[in-house]
């Protein structure tokens, strides 16, 4: 019976009738079960250690080193001059800094919410509310390498659709979208908001899909219009997938990278805090200790978002 | 709630074009052939239209090869993510044992961390990772398929036994408490109850993570530097420097490697917006 308390305390996050029962199962197996759930549990623990939290780690370790990469007797501690040399005296840190928040900002105010938009108008009953639900999602199945390949047909200078509709195409005063460091970003966040709104879009609606209907009905006997129903009603029951979109949405900037990667590298306007880790490692300037350095903060970033989505996620569970 | 909405239909339909129309002028710039468009511009209605420009991306581009290589790196990647994830969400969702939440969460969160915070120490790891040169002509897991599956399975890993556990812990417990009852082995549990049942979720990860990983960019772009082992959605990127400014030729390459995205989507939309959704919803 104590082991049977034991178990049922750490097992937290199943309901709290069914550990006795599955902690009495535990004992019950026989040998070769215990053998066969434990290989179970452990070449995929082993595969995530190995490729994931252990290299996790010795980015941040490298971090504080000075190494070029070859003989592993080469790494030298470097104490904080890694970071220092990242924050003072790398000219693209701050702009990469800059480009991030501004992606963030243009997912959280505008990609998203027009994912939202498209969901609540979708979600009504619409005639071809399915065929448009296709042609929102369409571009979630793109790789963000085409996306960036279909918007340079859009945006090159003078082929470019966008240059042509606005009859400047050929002449001196045509915007070059991709390659103007002061448009280009803004040029690389209107496509990446093509993509993105789709997969917001369909998360919502399943979240949509979800609301108890009688919720509508009762808030539309007490009176209210459409609007104050979305916003007093509907959007309050979700607020878990609100959540998660909020977690989607910060990841999502943080992680930007293939799009700006294939657009010019990410240089010239298109610095990236994910570009600057990848630019210090490979190529001819290789600064593993900088590049981790940098790694490392994307990573601390990173961990607010994913740690927020983690204690909602698990401790619902926990119920 | 029938009424006629003019106002969202007019917005739905200036959105919609405005989405259509990046994919459209694709194609239509792929169909036609560089002279015309050298001749009349762009933006003209003038042909010929033909597919000259898909077979030349076809043989120039390379791209039997990208896609062979694409073949090469999805299956497997898959095949093992889905099999690994599989058996840990089992464990961890009908059975309770110390640390089984905590090992989720922390597959939970690998899942959820920018790639290039690894990139690092994984390409380290590679390069100082001998191999015998009959399996891997760099002498080392560098530049090998094994180094770029090894890490997608590894990053997917997470996602899949997040969700699949989720599944798994809504199937009834009275199922392979049975099921014990008649002396079923673990194994017997997994393969013969817990699996089958789980066939929605499955099919709906395993059509989510083909698209995923065809698509993935990153992975490949760092491990492999042969150029004839990339594969597609890698490749074709090269393909701007090597199709230079010949639009026609890009927007033809671009189109045919989104065929089979198209295709598996068209052929399982129901599963792949599934699975899209498995993993948010439960949060």
């Amino acid at each position: 019976m104590t082991q049977t308390t034991t178990l049922s305390t750490v097992a937290a996050p199943v309901d709290v009738a069914v550990p006795r029962t599955r902690a009495r199962r535990m004992r019950r197996l026989s040998g070769s079960d215990r053998l066969v759930l434990g290989v179970m549990v452990g070449v995929p623990t082993l595969v995530q250690a190995v490729l994931i939290w252990i290299p996790t780690l010795l980015s941040v370790g490298l971090s504080f080193t000075r190494w070029n990469g070859l003989a592993l007797s080469d790494i030298r501690p470097a104490g904080l001059t890694n970071y220092q040399f990242a924050v003072r005296d790398y000219p693209p840190f701050w702009p990469a800094i800059a480009h991030n928040l501004i992606w963030l900002a243009f997912l959280a105010l505008v990609a998203t919410p027009l994912g939202l938009l498209l969901a609540v108008v979708l979600d009504q009953r619409i005639r071809g509310s399915r065929i448009y639900q296709s042609i929102f999602f369409t571009p979630v199945m793109l790789s963000l390498v085409l996306v960036g390949i279909v918007w340079q047909l859009i945006y090159a200078r003078n082929e470019g659709l966008l240059n042509n509709l606005l009859g400047t195409s050929g002449q001196p005063n045509a915007v070059d979208w991709f390659g103007d460091p002061h448009v280009n970003l803004w040029a690389a966040l209107v496509a990446t908001a093509w993509r993105h709104a789709g997969y917001i879009m369909v998360l919502y609606l399943a979240g949509l899909k979800g609301v108890d209907p009688s919720l509508r009905e009762a808030a539309a006997i007490d009176g209210a219009n459409a609007r104050q129903t979305f916003f007093r009603v509907v959007f309050p029951a979700m607020r878990p997938i609100n959540i998660v979109i909020v977690v989607i949405t910060l990841i999502e900037a943080l992680r930007a990278f293939d799009i700006v990667y294939v657009i010019n590298r990410g240089t010239n306007g298109l610095e990236l805090l994910s570009v600057l880790v990848i630019q210090n490692l490979v190529g001819e300037g290789q600064v593993i200790g900088v590049g981790s350095a940098l790694a490392v903060l994307l990573l601390v970033v990173s961990l607010i978002p994913i740690v927020t989505y983690l204690i909602r996620t698990f401790r619902k569970a926990d119920r | 709630m029938t009424r006629p909405r003019y106002g969202t239909h007019l917005f739905l339909v200036v959105m919609s074009a405005m989405w259509l129309l990046p994919l459209l002028w694709t194609l239509y710039t792929s169909l036609r052939p560089k002279a015309a468009t050298d001749r009349y511009g762009y933006w003209s209605l003038h042909g010929p239209y033909n597919l000259h420009n898909f077979t030349d991306a076809w043989t120039q581009g390379n791209l039997p090869t990208y896609f062979v290589n694409s073949i090469y790196i999805t299956v497997p990647a898959v095949l093992l993510t889905i099999g690994l994830a599989s058996m840990m969400a089992f464990a961890v969702s009908r059975f309770t044992w110390k640390f089984n939440v905590t090992l989720l969460i922390l597959f939970t969160a690998g899942n959820m961390l920018p790639p290039q915070v690894l990139a690092a120490p994984l390409f380290e790891m590679f390069k100082h990772t001998p191999l015998p040169y009959a399996l891997s002509s760099s002498g080392s897991l560098l530049d090998t398929y094994y180094a770029v599956i090894a890490v997608e399975v590894a990053f997917q890993l997470g996602f899949c036994t997040f969700v699949l556990s989720n599944y798994m812990k809504a199937l009834p417990g009275e199922l392979t408490e049975a099921a014990l009852v008649d002396g079923a082995s673990v194994w017997r549990q997994y393969s013969r109850i817990i699996m089958p049942l789980s066939r929605p979720a499955l099919a709906a990860l395993g059509t989510l993570q083909v698209i995923w990983l065809y698509n993935d960019f990153f992975w490949p772009l760092l491990f492999i530097q042969s150029g004839d082992r990339l594969p597609i959605t890698t490749g074709v990127n090269s393909l701007q420097g090597q199709f230079l400014m010949n639009y026609n030729l890009i927007a033809a390459g671009a189109t045919i490697t989104v065929i089979p995205t198209l295709v598996i989507y068209l052929a399982l939309q129901r599963h792949f917006v599934a699975g899209l959704t498995l993993g948010a919803n439960k949060g």
